[in-house]
Parts: C-alpha cells; sequence; structure tokens
C-alpha cells in the first residue's frame, strides 16, 4: 500500500514541479505532513545532505523522503516515480522538436530563448560567486570593507583559474583538487 | 554508433560530478557530450535547457532524456537518464542508513567549500563559452540584458522569463521578416 502511495505521489510531483530541483520542496514538505513519512526537521536535513552530495537536488531529495517513508525499496521507487512523467513528456517534445527543428516559428522562439537561457545560467553563476567570495553577514555587522571578501578563497579562485585555462585538465579533476585543498586549508 | 552503455557511463559521471544541482552540471556536459562525445553542439545544449526550464521534472534529468533519445530512441532516453540518476540513488541510500548528521561533519563542510572554488571556475569558463554561441547580435545583447536585471530585480516566475524570451523572439523575427520583404 505504502508502496502504490510513493509512486503515486511522487509521479504527482514529477508532474507539476516545474523549474527544477529546489521546486520539489514545497510538495514534499506537504507530504510529509500529510502522510507523517518525515518531519519538517527532517526535511531541513534532507535538504541539508542533498545540498552537499552530488548529484541533482530533485533526485536526492526524492531518493532521501522515500527511504524515510520505506526504506530501500522506497526510495528507489520514489526516485523512479519522480522522473517517470518528465522521461514521457521530453521524448515527446523531442520527437515534435526534431520534426520542426527546421520550422520558421521554432526556429525564431529559439532565437529568443537561448539568450535568455545564458541571461539566467549567468544569474545561477553570480549568486554562487556571491556566496563564494562574499560575507555580506559579518561585513553588515563590522562595516569593515575586508570582512566584505573571503580572502582566501579569492586567492585560490585566481591562481586555479589561470592554471586550469592553462593546462586544460578534466573537470573533474578540477573538483577533487578543490575538495583537497578545502580539507588542506579548512576553508 | 553510441552504445547503450556509453550513454549510461557518461551520464552516470555527470550524475556523480555535479555539485548544487541544475545549471552547475552545464560545464560537465560541455566536457563530456559537446567536446567529447559530440552528441549535441553547443546551441542543442542551450535548447534542451530551454525546453526543460517550462517542463515538468529536474533539468538534469530532461537533458539526459533528450540526449539519449535522439542517440538511441526511446530505450536510449531512458538508460540516459537512469544513469545521470544512479549515483545520486547510491550516494543517499548509503548515507541515510548509516550516518544522519553527515553535512554537519567539518571535513565534509571544508571539502565542500573547496568545491565551490572549482564550480566557480567551471561555470564562469561555461558561461563565456555560451555567451559567444548564444548571443551573437544586438537583438541577443539586449534580451540578455534584460533577462539578467529582471531575474535579479523582479520577483517574476523563472518559467514566465522564458515564455517571454520565446514571445519576443517571435515578435521580432517576424518585424524583421516583414521588413524586408517591404524593402
Amino acid at each position: 500500500m505504502i508502496y502504490f502511495q510513493l509512486c503515486f505521489e511522487f509521479f504527482k510531483i514529477g508532474l507539476f514541479a516545474v523549474g527544477g530541483g529546489l521546486a520539489t520542496i514545497p510538495f514534499l514538505s506537504e507530504l510529509g505532513v500529510r502522510y507523517g513519512w518525515f518531519s519538517t526537521e527532517m526535511l531541513t536535513n534532507m535538504i541539508a545532505v542533498s545540498e552537499s552530495t552530488p548529484g541533482p537536488i530533485g533526485i536526492n531529495m526524492a531518493t532521501f523522503s522515500g527511504f524515510h517513508a520505506a526504506d530501500m525499496f522506497g526510495g528507489i521507487l520514489a526516485t523512479l516515480s519522480l522522473i517517470a512523467p518528465s522521461i514521457i513528456i521530453i521524448i515527446i517534445v523531442a520527437q515534435v522538436l526534431k520534426k520542426f527543428k527546421e520550422n520558421q516559428i521554432i526556429q525564431a522562439i529559439f532565437y529568443g530563448l537561448r539568450p535568455a537561457v545564458t541571461a539566467l545560467i549567468s544569474v545561477s553563476a553570480i549568486q554562487i560567486f556571491s556566496i563564494t567570495f562574499f560575507n555580506t553577514d559579518l561585513f553588515s555587522q563590522t562595516k569593515n570593507i575586508l570582512d566584505l571578501f573571503h580572502l582566501l578563497p579569492i586567492v585560490l579562485f585566481i591562481i586555479l583559474y589561470f592554471g586550469y585555462r592553462k593546462y586544460k585538465c578534466h573537470p573533474i579533476y578540477l573538483i577533487l583538487i578543490c575538495a583537497a585543498l578545502g580539507i588542506l586549508f579548512q576553508l | 554508433m553510441t552504445s547503450y552503455w556509453q550513454l549510461f557511463i557518461t551520464f552516470s559521471k555527470i550524475g556523480a560530478f555535479t555539485f548544487g544541482g541544475g545549471y552547475a552540471m552545464l560545464p560537465l556536459i560541455q566536457k563530456e557530450i559537446v567536446e567529447h562525445h559530440q552528441w549535441a553542439s553547443e546551441e542543442d545544449i542551450m535548447d534542451y535547457f530551454a525546453v526543460a526550464q517550462c517542463t515538468p521534472g529536474v533539468i538534469a534529468v530532461n537533458t539526459a532524456t533528450f540526449i539519449g533519445y535522439y542517440q538511441r530512441g526511446i530505450l536510449g532516453a531512458i538508460i540516459a537518464t537512469l544513469g545521470v540518476i544512479t549515483p545520486s540513488i547510491c550516494i543517499i541510500l548509503t548515507i541515510a542508513s548509516i550516518l544522519t548528521s553527515f553535512s554537519e561533519i567539518a571535513m565534509v563542510q571544508h571539502a565542500l567549500n573547496g568545491i565551490r572554488i572549482a564550480v566557480c571556475i567551471l561555470i564562469l569558463q561555461a558561461v563565456l563559452k555560451l555567451f559567444k554561441s548564444s548571443v551573437k547580435d544586438i537583438f541577443g545583447t539586449i534580451l540578455f540584458i534584460a533577462i539578467l536585471s529582471l531575474s535579479f530585480l523582479s520577483a517574476l516566475p523563472t518559467i514566465f522569463l522564458v515564455i517571454l524570451s520565446a514571445v519576443v523572439g517571435l515578435g521580432y523575427s517576424y518585424i524583421k521578416k516583414k521588413r524586408s520583404s517591404a524593402l
């Protein structure tokens, strides 16, 4: 019974949460209240873990909440149910897109979409930059301009950026190197 | 021809090294999908992201479904998508069953703060590359600036901005065509 509920509920979330992983959180919090599968506190913990482990946040959250509701199998089932609607929808869109790729109207739509998507990606890039390099909380308390910057990350960023451009290693190595540096410098 | 196994492994790699979700996976997609395997072009990826933004579901998953479908049809779409979620399922199930206070461990925090620097480097590179391939004329530049400012200054939902820019693109092409046929 609980497996059926999990399938149904996560399929529904997959169908209605538009705009990426974080859009699933309001749905999950409602689920927790309605079925008692997990508390709001557990949800907060789940968000923290999902953000600090690799993988899309929406997927991590689904696996986690499914696990809390009905163990391992629940976790797998919840995740598969979550992605089922988007697989179906995207396959349909992909077929249509393939057929009408040369269509002028589709071309015109994507002509507007590409700069817009670049702008949206730039916004999330700027947000990541600001949490990594600026400490606005401390600055608003002390008003000391030096407190505004996370100096060590900025220095590491500059060195690594030019190093990466010069040596062009695979992104995965850069991630591993940075993780090691983070532990080494106690960032 | 692309094998199912190749699709699965490539997307597992992307899933296993995407920190921060959503657009943070763009650099890896560029490296693996565009440069290494050449399964899609820079512009194709943009189009998939745009569609992913207005359809339900997680962006990473939708992109995997797209590429898998174009490479090997419906089964390819399913396999690529399973590839991108497999690392998540394994990692989360492990963490959930053995340690619940994972994100409070000091070493994990330090490593994540370090990884954030890597994400900044990768995403900066990715955005620069993207900008070159998608913002090609004055119209594109204006639209880019407009959407960037709207996204910062207003609380409009992202899906609204995406639809708005589609309509603007359509309108602009229409006017341009009319003008050139009038000449």
